[in-house]
């Protein structure tokens, strides 16, 4: 659905995309994280043509955006959602209004925007709302009648650029729950921009991990958290406390395996003693994936590696 | 005397100022599109024009008002036929006011929220719908404030075009009050005009406070 190939994108003299090539299937929720300044928003915003880039390629359904003109580039925007950190609503119109503005944009009959605009105040829950004005709404009830704004057109992906990063935890949660349903149950491609961790692990089954207009890293999201590499490791400031002395086993858990039967059952099979000096567990995408340092005599390595081996187990010695 | 003088004079104040202002605000508009559209950061960035548009203005604002109407003489003489009186002075006063206007509403639409204008791009919107149906909506109580002042600067410069033959207040304080020493008269007019000047102001307030969501 988008594809982007060896695409390179100048401030002025500054570089701030280098060499970015990505691919993003339809009815995927994606995620480019990174931190303040690495260029995720930049990178969004070629997505619709709001930046223009020089180099490479970017094809949003088989069409190069750059080549769009003025006129295709408004209707191919139809189709593509956006939400903002700040909400960017009309400060002087309504909840109606606001939600009604893409459609009367288009010339959508007065009709057709009431059916439309009350449809998305049901699937928002702001029904009753929709005679107040953003001043009067909090920030969750105010990006979901973003969210609503960014759905009249019937888009088929929604690019979000730090949605919920001027929301407390409770309201990012409902705003991400919120982009679940609607990505579920209508099928939107959406695309979230975020310096989250927590978001990216709440939603997202894809990832890539933006530094200073690099992809650094770059997966199923399951894969980029449970076995970090040295930068995503970095970014996410990880760094096991572990003993000097015996050896040190990290044993990864993916979704699959049922971590705490393994761990009992190694002890009784080999009839072995080791300690757990370093763990973590972690909801992503509704399963638990996690991670486990055990510490183990030297003596003990060989037959701990093999009955891990044996049962599939991914490890690696510290 | 109250009849006599100060009303017909309050009326012929309230009429240059009043058309003075809208004229003003329809010639200053264009001008602060232009300027917001080919800014920098606007939605067609233009320098050239920009620089063009932002030196006329500044020279026209940079004129005394007097200066202006008397070099103004032969334009308004082509425009209303002759070059003095209450109608006559409707046009330096336009003209002195006009480039004031664009500036006013240019910084009021500048103080637009980006994002307002982000967003409609992203839905789609061309440029002309951005300036009207975004832009001037959520700058409307900015272009009332910037009216008010424009109308109560008019108010002030009319007095002055009374002056040397305009009609309204200021040419019964210069009139009577000046020239025959009936300071009674003088007091009234000035009384007159503070009056009017609130009243303005504070229903350009009340407007503001109201469109202001
Ligand atoms: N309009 C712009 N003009 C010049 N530099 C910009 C502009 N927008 C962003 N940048 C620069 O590009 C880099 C990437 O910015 P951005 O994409 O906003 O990062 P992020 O969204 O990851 O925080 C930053 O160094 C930023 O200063
Ligand atoms: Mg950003």
């Amino acid at each position: 659905m988008i594809e982007i190939k060896n695409l390179d994108k100048y401030f002025g003299n500054d570089k701030v995309l280098n060499n970015i090539s990505l691919k993003i299937d339809k009815g995927e929720i994606f995620a480019m994280v990174g931190h303040s300044g690495a260029g995720k928003s930049t990178l969004l915003r070629c997505i619709n043509g709001l930046e223009s880039y020089e180099i490479g390629t970017l094809k949003v359904f088989d069409k190069e955006v750059k080549n769009l003109s003025t006129t295709e580039l408004k209707s191919f925007r139809k189709d593509v959602g956006m939400i903002f950190q700040h909400f960017s609503l009309m400060q002087r119109k309504n909840v109606f209004d606001n939600i009604a503005l893409p459609m009367q944009v288009w010339g959508f009959s007065k009709d057709e925007i009431k059916v439309k605009v009350d449809e998305l105040l049901k699937l928002i829950d702001l029904s009753h709302k929709s005679t107040a004005y953003p001043s009067e709404l909090s920030g969750g009830q105010k990006q979901r009648v973003a969210i609503a704004r960014a759905l009249t057109l019937d888009p088929q992906i929604l690019l979000s650029d730090e949605a919920t990063s001027a929301l407390d935890p409770n309201t990012t949660t409902s705003i991400l729950d919120l982009l679940k349903k609607i990505n579920k149950e209508l099928g939107i491609t959406i695309i979230i921009v975020t310096h989250e961790m927590d978001v990216v692990k709440a939603v997202a089954q894809k990832a890539i991990l933006l530094e200073h207009g690099n992809i650094i890293g770059q997966g199923e999201i399951e894969d980029l958290f449970l076995q970090p590499d040295k930068k995503m490791k970095k970014f996410l400031g990880e760094k096991e406390v572990i003993p000097e002395d015996g050896e040190n086993i990290k044993l990864y858990f993916p979704k699959e395996i049922a971590q705490y039967s393994i761990i009992t059952h190694m002890a009784r099979t080999l009839n072995i003693d080791f300690n757990i000096v370093w763990g973590k567990l972690e909801k992503i995408n509704n399963h638990v994936i996690g991670s486990l340092v055990i510490n183990i005599t030297a003596s003990d390595k060989e037959s701990v590696t093999q009955y891990l081996d044996s049962k599939n187990v991914t490890w690696e010695i510290l | 005397m109250l009849e006599k003088i100060l009303l017909p004079a309050l009326w012929e104040t309230l009429y240059m100022s009043l058309s003075s202002t809208l004229l003003a605000v329809i010639f200053g508009f264009i001008p602060a599109i232009a300027l917001i559209l080919t800014d920098k950061n606007g939605l067609a960035p233009n320098i050239k024009v920009y620089r063009v548009l932002d030196v006329i203005i500044n020279t026209l604002r940079s004129f005394p008002f007097i200066i202006l109407m008397i070099i103004l003489f032969p334009v308004t003489k082509i425009i209303v036929g002759k070059s003095i009186g209450t109608t006559a002075a409707i046009v330096p006063l336009t003209i002195g006011a006009a480039p004031f206007v664009a500036r006013l509403i240019e910084s009021a639409l500048k103080e637009v929220d980006i994002g307002v204008i982000e967003a409609a791009k992203s839905y789609g919107a061309s440029n002309f719908q951005i300036i009207f149906k975004v832009m001037i909506v959520e700058a409307l109580p900015g272009i009332i404030s910037a009216i008010t002042l424009t109308l109560i600067t008019i108010i002030g410069f009319s007095a002055m075009a009374g002056a040397v033959g305009g009609g309204g207040l200021g040419d019964v304080a210069i009139k009577y009050g000046y020239y025959r020493f009936k300071t009674d008269i003088m007091l009234y007019t000035v009384l007159i005009l503070i009056v009017l000047v609130q009243c303005f102001q504070s229903l350009g307030d009340y407007l503001y406070k109201i469109t202001k969501k």
